[in-house]
């Protein structure tokens, strides 16, 4: 977002496949070009092939197809030790017979660094994620987020271009992920190194990315900036995955240009922007956020169509309230509306009538 | 925190130790009730009969309950005094009590395990023993002139005393002269000492070879799928399921000179039928059977240690830069370090004590210390040397478990 770099091909997925077992594909067909200093973020849920993606470019794993180019060179054959890369597991990895400054000195000492040199580093490495006093005690004897962060010193004292981060934040609790979060970010951006980072935790993806690459099957289903991927969803997976979402089935009844009407099932006309609907007649699946949801009409735009709801259940969330309503034959529809003084109080078996934004509504091929 | 050196006090008023212990009394009864039937089997089968056997290797009776009034001449004339008539005079009563007893074989034995040759001298003259008179020295020695050796009077003054360290200067292959002072025994007689040390050796190059051989098969364990590591498990395991005797006797099948491997090599035009390689009857028989037993008891400690190594180790070490091989060396092979130690000392403490199989495939020279306690338990019943034997093994296994403890630390010990 704010580093948005230019795509300059510094990272190269060129038709990459990969298959363990030769049956079946775990990666079909990625391309993926990364640019220096972007913070690109592979998100999907487990089995999707992303930490494979991540094995295949720190040279853990081969590609069964493809080619993998790194600054212009092809490094399939490249040794992991060759490719200069740092790379922060989801365990933190970090060695538990040497202290935390041996762990750190260590990527230089293989590097034949000269000693003062080596501490030089170390300490500059250990005051960048502030754990300067730290140098002399055991991985075992730090906390979870201690450990985390001489993880990521480890990963980046030698200077590598690039960094690969693989769930590095899943073992954290919520308050120190976030801080976390933070933190790797604003590393990112002061040092200026690309990232690559893996995460099955899609409000991490969407904090931290320049741009997100959401995995599913095997197959990038949409790469994009985050803000795009929330609010435009491509496809229902992306829809589905990022976020909460509604989804009302029904047909196309009207088609013209970036707007249409939908058919529901029990024969309510709502309003939707179509997203890869072709005609007149199709099936789809129409995606609407829940805080876009809307229950007073003169929020509405004029001429919008409304639907009738019966309220459900009303649960109180602090900020928001969240109501599930039974919306077109379904009953996991939701709604969140903003705790606010004088926001109206809805009541379960309260009948209502609720619309949105045609651009929020988006019609969507059914998976 | 002012308070804290202050006694603790239940609710009640109890104090807050009292307290604590009445709750865990009954729990610890009854734990200790659960181990109880455990505990006196261990008494009964294994600290008692280890008691007794050091107790035997320094205390020995055999020679001075027979000769009571020998033990109280020495008492009253210090070493070094003239043998004189009246020490004639007690060992002629002596020698007739043991007629009498029936004890003078057992007697002899034991003065004959320091100056051999006397075991007949004791039967002999005590046949006679109810005939002397005095002058009992002149008497005595018409009968056996060799009563009149120094060396006999200086081992059953040492005797004389049940308490002796003498078996363990035998075990160490020393001697005490005519004079008493402690002496290597004559160069031909000395084999306990080579003994140790060819036991010390051998035990230590079985312990290599098995922590060689048994890693990369711990490894491969460790790493394989679930399903592969099962068969291979089974592979490791097989041997244990076998009858150790089986499995030395199939080494000699193989190893002997006439042997399945003489064979092939003699087939395959590697070797002439005259230069068959002795593989048996020797160390190198003992140490490849003992190897091949003994390498589970290596692969199963190293592979429960290695099973804990995430591999993301090896994975980070490598991405840091290191070679595969600065990888193994720096990283993987510091952390299986407790499966090693474990692995490596239990091997080296079966090793310093296997009996069986050097016995059947050791020969000559592939003989270790068990077999000379074996020997000396059935045998030779010299049931004091083989004690102060075993006392001495026990204590070289021990100090080779301080040394691990003090280099490791027993409790990174893992075992599986």
């Amino acid at each position: 977002m704010n580093t948005a770099a230019t795509d300059d091909g510094f990272v190269v997925f060129d038709h990459v496949q990969k298959s363990y077992d030769g049956e079946t594909l775990v990666v079909k067909d990625l391309n993926l070009s990364i640019g220096k200093g972007e913070f690109l973020t592979m998100l999907g849920p487990s089995g999707s092939g992303k930490t494979t993606c991540l094995m295949m470019l720190a040279g853990f794993e081969t590609a069964t197809h493809g080619e993998i180019r790194l600054a212009g060179k092809n490094i399939n054959d490249m040794p992991p030790h060759k490719r200069g890369i740092g790379m922060v597991f989801q365990n933190y990895a970090l060695f538990p017979h040497m202290t935390v400054g041996e762990n750190l000195a260590f990527p230089l000492e293989v590097r034949g660094m000269g000693k003062s040199e080596r501490e030089a580093k170390v300490m500059r490495a250990l005051d960048m994620v502030q754990m300067g006093k730290f140098a002399n005690r055991r991985p075992a004897q730090l906390s979870g987020g201690q450990q985390q962060r001489i993880a990521l010193a480890r990963a980046l004292v030698f200077d590598p271009e690039l960094v690969l981060m693989d769930e590095p934040l899943g073992a954290l609790d919520k308050q120190l992920r976030e801080h976390m979060q933070f933190e790797i970010k604003h590393l990112h951006e002061t040092l200026g190194i690309t990232v690559v980072y893996v995460t099955h935790d899609q409000g991490e993806a969407l904090t931290m990315s320049d741009r997100v690459a959401v995995f599913n099957d095997g197959r990038i289903q949409q790469l994009a900036p985050p803000d795009e991927l929330y609010e435009r969803p491509q496809n229902s997976f992306v829809a589905q995955f990022i976020g909460e979402n509604n989804k009302l089935p029904g047909t196309v009844e009207t088609l013209d240009g970036d707007s249409c009407t939908v058919r529901l099932a029990t024969g309510e006309l709502i309003d939707a922007t179509p997203v890869n609907v072709r005609s007149v007649g199709q099936e789809t699946l129409v995606s609407i956020r829940p805080e876009r949801v809307e229950f007073k009409a003169d929020m509405m735009p004029p001429g919008a169509h409304m639907v009738d709801a019966e309220v459900l259940e009303v649960i109180y969330m602090g900020d928001i309230f969240r109501t599930r309503m039974r919306v077109a034959g379904t009953e996991d529809f939701v709604m969140k509306s903003r705790n606010t003084l004088g926001q109206t109080k809805l009541r379960p078996s309260e009948k209502i009538k609720i619309g949105w934004h045609p651009q929020d509504a988006r019609a969507l091929e059914p998976m | 925190m002012t308070d804290a050196t202050a006694l603790l006090t239940t609710a009640d008023g109890k104090p807050l130790k009292a307290a604590l212990a009445a709750s865990l009394a009954t729990r610890r009864r009854r734990a200790f009730l659960l181990v109880a039937p455990l505990f006196l089997f261990i008494m009964i089968s294994f600290i008692v009969p280890i008691g007794q056997m050091l107790y035997q290797s320094f205390y020995n009776d055999t020679f001075s309950s027979a000769a009571p009034n020998l033990a109280e001449w020495f008492d009253a004339n210090p070493e070094g005094s003239a043998i004189d008539e009246s020490a004639y005079a007690a060992l002629a009563a002596d020698l007739a009590l043991m007629k009498k007893d029936k004890t003078a074989g057992a007697a002899g034995t034991r003065i004959n395990y320091d100056v051999s040759g006397t075991r007949s001298m004791f039967t002999s003259t005590a046949r006679k023993a109810d005939k002397f008179e005095p002058p009992f020295k002149e008497a005595v020695l018409a009968e056996e002139k060799k009563w009149d050796d120094p060396n006999i009077w200086r081992a059953m003054r040492s005797a004389s005393s049940p308490f002796t360290f003498d078996f363990y200067l035998a075990a160490l292959d020393l001697t005490r002269d005519s004079s008493g002072s402690i002496v290597p025994v004559a160069e031909g007689q000395a084999i306990y000492k080579t003994l140790f040390w060819r036991t010390l050796s051998m035990s230590i190059e079985i312990t290599a070879l098995c922590l060689l051989l048994g890693f990369p098969i711990a490894h491969l364990l460790a790493v394989l799928p679930m399903r592969k590591a099962m068969l291979l498990m089974i592979l490791v395991l097989l041997p244990f399921w076998t009858s150790l005797l089986v499995r030395t006797t199939s080494w000699m099948v193989l190893l002997q000179s006439q042997g399945v491997l003489n064979d092939m090599l003699v087939w395959a035009g590697l070797i002439d039928e005259n230069g068959r390689i002795q593989m048996m009857y020797n160390q190198t028989g003992t140490i490849v059977a003992m190897t091949h037993i003994l390498l589970p008891f290596t692969v199963l400690p190293l592979y429960s240690v290695m099973k804990t190594i995430p591999p993301s180790y090896v994975r980070a070490a490598r991405s840091l830069g290191a070679t595969s091989w600065t990888a193994f060396r720096r990283v993987y092979l510091p952390q299986t370090l407790p499966g090693i130690g474990a692995g490596g000392l239990l091997v080296f403490i079966l090793a310093m004590g296997y009996y069986i199989t050097p016995a059947l495939v050791g020969g000559a020279d592939g003989q270790m210390i068990s077999n000379m306690i074996a020997f000396h338990m059935q045998k030779s019943l010299n049931w004091s040397l083989a004690a102060a034997l075993a006392a001495m093994l026990l204590a070289i296994v021990l100090i080779f478990f301080w040394i691990y403890d003090r280099l490791v630390g027993i409790d990174k010990m893992k075992l599986g």
